[in-house]
């Protein structure tokens, strides 16, 4: 500091010297100053002070120039608080927007004391004298002096009552004062004591509490379960490969868009409008089949599983165990007319339901049973005219041929919903004129038409092609018309009527016609006019001919005369002939066997025959029906060891045949069993060959 | 042709109620709830119920080994009878019949 003044003394050094110089009376100060100059000039030896006339600086001395030095700098003083803001802006709602605030106040309040001294004259100071509050002069400042010692609080200023727990301050002082104060209480009320801090609480009524509440409805939850399996994969990935299948149509077809949108949406409505049975129909189905295969669970064993070991001890017979029995309600009082098995379904086969009886003639059914389900048939149609014959188409065995007791014949089809057949021949479509005893489905001809076969009363052998929409006929054989070798020269007279006919299995031209002559007539498709051969087979009409399934030369014919012939188609007579004493209905070769054959008769009984075992006599003779039952005709199953057997009151008995029934040649020891048909034909070769000898020795 | 299949369907029901044996059908829909009934309510419904969840843990079952396989029907066969229960498309038919032993 005194280096400081002595700096700034020696700014204006020269100046003050000049002063001392000019002869001024000089302080002891200036003197003192002086000295301690002139001792600089004298140099006492002080190191700081050897450069007398240099400036002493501070180290951070601004460092200026002479004219600067010299500069004048005015400095005003005003009134203007430099910490207040300057830009102070209002929101004028008048004109919507910030407006600058011009003036602002200036006063920087640094120091408040509120104080509480009270003009004798003024307002307040009369009102508290006028109450009575206001002690007298003496005590006036006496609290006029109080309050130097209080806090100088400004909250209250005027108390009703004195408090009594002030300051402590002036505890000393204000244990005199509530004495006087207290002596003088009747005449001058006790002085409020503003300055003493109190608080005052008050609690305001508290507003009862209600709790008012309000609950919404829950949204509604549904639990969501779900396993991830292999298989919900799999169906999430199939169900994508079928949009993308469909997106990949859609831009394929976009004009057919919108008609399969439409037919979609149709769909769709009768979907959700039917909660119904309708779903149910597949499983109903099945169902139906299970409580019956529950009810016949026996049957359905035997069927499978049995074989009779009673066969052993019986020697060369065998038996017929009867299985389900197939029957209709509403097909009462038709008889079986034909039978047929299909070969695709081996467990579906064909009835024929009409009458034989010429006065009888009514309406017919063609029915379809499967073995799995004997109570109901599968497919039911019913025919205005009885239906004599029918055949399944071997490949597509949807298509069943029909012939009618009227002459017509059909071709119904078991994939197209509806009871009508799907071709019907007319009396301009060349139909019978009689009624048509045998169908028969051929190869497909060279165009890929379906075609088959009739035979009828009328003498004609028709040919049926199936041609779009079209039943085709052409006559392939007039039996009238026909002129057979006999022996005697006689012509044939007249219409003969064929009843009968069956197509070689190897030679497709080739074909056996029996008529109610009881002829048999050889033809060939290609000719027209004549026979090949001509058999004089029976006494009363032919009423089935079979071809034998493997050998190629041997077929069979049976008869209402009792009687049963086998022959060989290069003979005139036949090899063998067997008299069943009823008549009989029909004759089926063993599609297992060349030599088993079965047939049945008009009392009810099946005959069954192996050539191979017993060549004079059945080897088993069953009755499976009521007595007074007529059969009809006879079917081999082409897998299953079954035969069906139709009768005259339309129910058709199905039946497992014994193990007897059903042998095949056994081998030399140690030999290896040789199989299939050639074994078959050898063995029936054998036979004939036995039978030939004699012939050829005795002709 | 609805209208022919459903009485087709509804001759065939009524043909496995003629059976012998059976002692009742139940048709169950998509949701659960019987829609035709031989037996009275409660025996109806608690049926309905158990057998739905059964057939739907067998056809959980079949497909998971196989996801291409599909359960065809169900075969529960008891000291007292046997129920039969066939699935398809999400409907349920149960038949209860009594083996005639």
């Amino acid at each position: 500091m005194s280096n400081n003044n002595a700096a700034a003394t020696m700014k204006k050094g020269l100046p003050a010297q000049k002063a001392a110089l000019l002869g001024a009376k000089t302080t002891k100060a200036a003197a003192k100053k002086k000295d301690e100059e002139e001792g600089v000039d004298n140099g006492d030896g002080w190191d700081d002070w050897s450069h007398g006339k240099a400036l002493i600086k501070p180290p951070d001395q601004l460092e200026l120039t002479e004219t600067e030095l010299n500069e004048k700098i005015t400095r005003i003083l005003t009134t203007n608080n430099p910490h207040a803001p300057q830009n102070i802006v209002h929101y004028s709602f008048k004109e919507r927007s910030y407006k600058p605030t011009s003036v602002v106040d200036q006063m920087a309040v640094l120091f408040v004391l509120e104080g509480s001294l009270l003009h004798q004259d003024c307002d307040e100071a009369r009102r508290l004298r006028a109450k009575g509050d206001l002690p007298k002069e003496t005590a006036t400042v006496e609290t006029g002096t109080e309050p130097d010692e209080e806090k100088p609080d400004t909250l209250v200023r005027a108390l009703a009552t004195p408090v009594e727990d002030g300051g402590e301050v002036d505890e000393a002082g204000e244990e005199d004062r509530p004495d006087s104060v207290a002596s003088k209480a009747d005449m001058e009320p006790k002085a409020t004591n503003p300055f003493n801090f109190s608080e005052r609480a008050s609690q305001t009524l508290n507003n009862p509490l209600r709790e008012r509440s309000c609950q919404t409805e829950p949204p509604p939850r549904s639990i969501f379960a779900a396993t991830a399996n292999q298989w919900e994969i799999y169906d999430a990935y199939v169900e994508e490969l079928q949009k993308q299948e469909k997106n990949k149509e859609k831009q394929k077809a976009a004009a057919s868009k919108k008609d399969t949108d439409k037919s979609k949406k149709k769909t769709m409505l009768m979907e959700t409008q039917n909660d119904d049975i309708t779903k149910v129909r597949k499983s109903a189905k099945i169902l139906e089949r299970m409580v019956h295969q529950n009810i016949f669970d026996d049957i359905a064993q035997d069927f499978k599983y049995f074989e009779d070991a009673s066969d052993a001890f019986r020697g060369q017979e065998g038996t017929l165990l009867p299985l389900w029995k197939f029957q209709y309600d509403k097909a009462k009082g038709l008889s079986v007319t034909a039978l047929c098995w299909n070969k695709k379904y081996q467990d579906l086969f064909a009835v024929g339901m009409g009458s034989y009886d010429f006065s009888k003639q009514g309406r017919g059914m063609l029915l379809h049973y499967t073995l799995k389900n004997s109570a109901f048939p599968e497919y039911i149609y019913p025919t205005d005219s009885g239906v004599l014959c029918l055949d399944i188409h071997e490949q597509h065995s949807y298509l069943v041929a029909v012939g009618f007791y009227d002459g017509c014949v059909a071709v119904y089809s078991l994939k197209k919903k509806g009871l009508e057949p799907v071709y019907k021949s007319t009396a301009k479509t060349g139909k019978h004129t009689d009624p048509v005893w045998q169908v028969r489905w051929q190869r497909d001809d060279m165009d890929n038409n379906h075609n088959f076969y009739s035979v009828s009363s009328d003498g004609r052998v028709v040919s049926w092609t199936l041609v779009k929409n079209e039943l085709v006929f052409t006559d392939i054989i007039r039996l009238n018309g026909a002129v057979s070798e006999v022996p005697e020269g006689a012509q044939q007279p007249g219409i003969t009527c064929g009843t009968s006919f069956d197509f070689h299995k190897q030679i497709d031209y080739l074909f056996l016609v029996g008529t109610e002559d009881g002829l048999i007539h050889k033809c060939s498709k290609t000719y027209s006019s004549q026979f090949l051969e001509t058999y004089e087979a029976h006494s009363m009409a032919v009423d089935a001919i079979k071809w034998n399934h493997f050998h190629p030369k041997v077929f069979i014919s049976c008869s209402p005369d009792w009687t049963v012939k086998i022959w060989d188609h290069t003979i005139n007579t036949p090899m063998f002939t067997f008299d069943l004493n009823a008549a009989v209905g029909d004759v089926a070769w063993a599609p297992y066997s060349s030599t088993v054959f079965a047939a049945v008769t008009t009392d009810g009984t099946v005959h069954v025959f192996d050539l191979n075992v017993n060549k004079y006599e059945a080897i088993c003779q069953q009755s499976v029906v009521a007595k007074k039952t007529k059969l009809t005709h006879i079917e081999f199953n082409p897998i299953y060891p079954i035969i069906t057997v139709g009768d005259d009151r339309g129910h058709v008995s199905s039946l497992k045949l014994s193990p007897n029934l059903r042998k095949k040649p056994k081998g030399k020891k140690g030999q290896v069993q040789p199989k299939g048909p050639e074994v078959e034909v050898a063995k029936m070769e054998e036979l004939l060959s036995l039978l030939r000898e004699p012939e050829q020795s005795t002709a | 042709m609805a209208e022919t299949e459903h009485a087709g369907v509804e001759e065939t029901l009524k043909r496995i109620e003629a059976q012998k044996g059976v002692i009742g059908t139940i048709v169950v829909n998509a949701e659960g709830i019987p829609i035709r009934t031989t037996l009275d309510n409660s025996t109806t419904i608690q049926y309905a119920k158990l057998f739905r969840l059964l057939t739907m843990k067998a056809r959980s079952t079949v497909r998971d080994i196989d996801p291409q396989n599909d359960l065809t029907f169900l075969r529960v066969r008891s000291k007292k009878h046997e129920i039969l229960v066939a699935p398809e498309h999400d409907f349920l038919l149960i038949v209860i019949q009594n083996p005639c032993e």
